[in-house]
């Protein structure tokens, strides 16, 4: 053998070695600290102000809600609130838990609650969050552990924004110091309290020992949370690899599935709120594109795409985990979510006769516009040729995607929404279908029928109205629903942690092995 | 020579005036910044009301000439996303990128210088096509892979080094390999090429011929001359890596301008992204006008032009 060849073999074993061979990871266990990473950076950590999945998480074990969602039961639980009813459709009355104190000692009293939530609706606040309590008109204190909450209308939702969107906040403290003092130092009643925040490379919490004993949440058990900023996902692997991080999540399936096969590291795969799906211009806002008329103004070209995209497929071998495809406009688990409507399954031959009779026999060009997943839009566009339909692909930054699509010059794009794990159908299907500037279908029918179910509590009532204007969706083929996404949970073994389907990992509940 | 500065200076003005122009009508033409700064699935009165608030509701040219105002007078305005005056941001960030540009091109002269001299005066040789292998590597290699294999050697598989993140200097090793690596084949080439011209040259021949040491005859004879283009382009590299810093300070969580840049333009957050460019092309245009007066003055040919 000559010597460079020998040479050359010498360095592709020790590549070779270099990729496969990894010693197991040691999380940071000893030291009872809970190492993990972000790959995005807070813009502050006042909730109200924040508008990032990372801000959800961050205010879960920070701050505590009114009202707490079981992620398993989906029912709802006094957190804050000791007990909670309606007093009519518009009227909300609640009694707060008494003992409950912010990391700064003070108690939590109606004082807290009601300045809080006035704040937050107080549209001259101009709190970034707005819709979490645009449906709040005021809020009352009828004794030192008392409140009332008057509504502007019905919103059957409440209970599900009271307990995932509204934190409550120390009056005192956040007077004091505003809202860009409590985004560096936030002060809470949750299960953690923030101790160090260095912008752009960690969040600190510790453990709250005087944490209120009987809270729904369960009682934190890790001693310290380092939270890490590392914006890129192959140094996020590597660092959980060597035992630098014991926890990140939202890993592609491909890279998840390596290291499931590294010894000391467990991949959890969860099915999350997020939906992926295609939206037609079928309102043909947008008109001519590739020098013809808008094809998606046919109801039958729109079910012809419907029936060409094969979305088991990409759920099962490019997603992954517990990915599946979805037919109706709407997580499943959610609130309204009717299932039993129009189903196109994969059906290419199906698809070309459609679009034969809709006056497409050989197909149509048009561009497919997307902002995230190239290889699933990628696998869409395959699907679309096999039945003739010619799609350019078109990636943007998802800024860029949306002023288009509200400009009405999109005629197909690939989006996917995840409800802000609020799980109501209001959180979605209303969202799209009201005639606000998402909605490219302007169905009046779904709309009234959108509009009355969102402000009827009766929930009998409001799950026949949502089955009603899913079924019409589905019949008109105004979207084309495909699949569920799936978070890659990928920690440390010496971790007992449980992920959920809306995508909040709860870290007060985690605990070492 | 004071007519040609005058006229460089004049020159990189108008240059920088340019990028600013560019740069902020091209980021505003990237995507609506209210779309960004009110996140997904904001209601179109939400995304009114931030638009209007920060002020992107204006003609464009009145938003430059105001942010051009601002920023002659050294204010660079707030962060719409962060809150946080842009100013402050990139004075508490701006020393991690310097520090690791810095020690890259040290890096890069520590390693190019050598090997150069090493292929110059054994050119043809084994010696010279290992040199010459080395920086065909350095400039085939994309930056941000070859620091990916370098985490997963000297990261995960030996554990030498930490992974991320910038508390001692024991963070820099690897991003220094891997930003400084790209720069070494110009510098390497050009050390080569001129020290085997100058070895050729007559001066060296009666240098030899008078009997002088070999090490003084390629130290203080050939390697001085042969340097002097060398720190003209490791000025304009410098520039270069403090720019071209931003996927290695991403890869590994260097909390520096590159990486700030990088998360600035993902969420939009202009006025950061603009104060960034303004700073980088300011930089690299003061370092090339630093490069001509010193090529000027090297040579006085280069004056007339």
């Amino acid at each position: 053998m000559k010597k460079s060849t020998k040479l050359l073999s010498l360095l592709l074993v020790v590549f070779i070695s270099c990729f496969c061979y990894f010693q197991p990871a040691f999380a940071d266990k000893k030291n009872d600290t809970l190492n993990i990473a972000f790959s995005k950076e807070l813009e502050t950590l006042d909730r109200y102000f924040n508008t990032a999945r990372e801000g959800i998480v961050v205010a879960r074990h920070v701050f505590d809600n009114l009202l707490y969602r079981d992620p398993v039961t989906y029912e709802y639980k006094g957190l804050l609130a000791k007990s909670f009813k309606w007093n009519s459709n518009t009227e909300m009355e609640i009694i707060l838990r008494e003992g409950v104190r912010f990391h700064n000692g003070q108690e939590m009293t109606a004082d807290d609650v009601v300045y809080t939530l006035n704040f937050a609706a107080n549209p001259d606040n101009k709190v970034k969050t707005q819709r979490y309590s645009s449906w709040i008109d005021h809020v009352e204190k009828t004794g030192p552990y008392g409140v009332k909450i008057i509504l502007k209308k019905p919103f059957p939702a409440a209970f599900e924004f009271l307990s995932g969107a509204n934190p409550i906040y120390p009056k005192d403290y956040y007077k004091k110091v505003g809202t860009k003092g409590f985004g560096m130092k936030p002060i809470g009643t949750g299960p953690y309290r923030i101790t160090d925040v260095i912008p752009g490379k960690k969040i600190v919490m510790e453990i709250n020992k005087e944490y209120f004993k009987d809270s729904p949440k369960g009682q934190p058990s890790i001693g310290k949370i380092v939270w890490r900023t590392l914006p890129e996902i192959n140094t996020q692997m590597a660092e959980l690899m060597t035992g630098g991080l014991d926890w990140i999540y939202l890993v592609p399936p491909d890279q998840a599935a390596k290291l499931a096969k590294t010894p000391g590291i467990t991949v959890t795969p969860a099915e999350t709120m997020r939906i992926g799906y295609l939206t037609f211009d079928a309102a043909n806002r947008s008109g001519k594109e590739h020098g013809m008329e808008n094809p998606f103004v046919k109801l039958k070209v729109r079910q012809a795409v419907n029936h060409a995209i094969n979305k088991t497929s990409i759920a099962r071998n490019l997603i992954g985990g517990q990915s599946r495809a979805v037919y109706s406009a709407c997580f499943p688990s959610q609130f309204g979510c009717e299932q039993d409507v129009k189903k196109y399954e994969y059906d290419p031959q199906k698809a070309k006769q459609l679009l034969a009779e809709a006056g497409y026999p050989d197909g149509f060009e048009t561009t497919l516009y997307g902002y995230r997943n190239r290889p699933f839009a990628e696998a869409m566009i395959g699907d679309l040729a096999a039945v003739g339909i010619k799609a350019k692909l078109m990636m943007m930054k998802y800024s860029a995607l949306r002023e288009k699509a509200r400009a009405g010059k999109a005629q197909m794009q690939f989006l996917t929404w995840g409800s802000y794990s609020i799980n109501d159908v209001s959180a979605i299907t209303s969202h799209f279908f009201e005639f606000e500037a998402d909605d490219l279908a302007r169905d009046e029918i779904v709309r009234d029928l959108l509009i009355e179910a969102d402000t009827s509590i009766d929930q009998a009532k409001r799950k026949e109205l949502y089955s009603k204007a899913l079924k019409r969706i589905a019949e008109q083929a105004y979207w084309c629903p495909m699949f569920t996404y799936v978070s890659n949970n990928c920690y440390s073994d010496s971790l007992d942690f449980t992920p959920y389907p809306d995508a909040v990992p709860r870290f007060f509940q985690a605990r070492w092995k | 020579m004071l007519i040609y500065t005058l006229k460089r200076l004049g020159l990189a003005l108008v240059v920088m005036v340019t990028v600013s122009l560019i740069s902020f009508m091209l980021l505003r033409v990237s995507g609506d910044p209210a779309i960004s700064l009110a996140g997904e699935g904001a209601s179109s009165e939400e995304i009114e009301f931030v638009r209007v608030q920060y002020g992107f509701d204006r003609p464009l040219l009145v938003q430059y000439f105001e942010w051009a105002e601002r920023a002659l007078h050294g204010d660079l305005g707030n962060s719409p996303y962060l809150n946080q005056p842009v100013a402050q941001m990139l004075k508490e960030r701006m020393g991690v990128t310097i520090i690791l540009g810095i020690s890259a091109l040290s890096f890069a002269m520590l390693l190019s210088i050598p090997l150069g001299m090493l292929a110059a005066i054994r050119p043809n040789t084994w010696i010279d096509r290992i040199a010459l292998s080395i920086s065909v590597m350095g400039q085939a290699m994309p930056s941000f892979w070859f620091g990916l294999i370098l985490i997963i050697f000297f990261g995960v598989h030996l554990r030498w080094l930490p992974i991320s993140g910038s508390d001692s200097w024991r963070h820099f090793v690897m991003p220094t390999i891997a930003l400084g690596y790209y720069a070494t084949p110009a510098i390497m080439r050009l050390v080569r090429s001129g020290m085997i011209e100058v070895l050729a040259s007559d001066h060296i021949r009666t240098a030899r011929a008078k009997g002088l040491r070999w090490p003084k005859i390629l130290f203080k004879h050939t390697l001085r001359n042969a340097i002097i283009p060398v720190v003209a382009v490791a000025a304009v590299q410098l520039g270069f890596m403090l720019g071209g810093s931003i996927v290695i300070e991403s890869i590994f969580a260097l909390n520096g301008l590159g990486n700030l840049a990088w998360v600035s333009i993902s969420r939009s957050d202009l006025p950061v992204v603009q104060a960034i460019v303004l700073f980088l092309s300011t930089t690299y245009i003061i370092l090339t006008f630093l490069a001509d007066l010193l090529n000027a003055f090297l040579d006085p040919r280069i004056r007339s032009i």
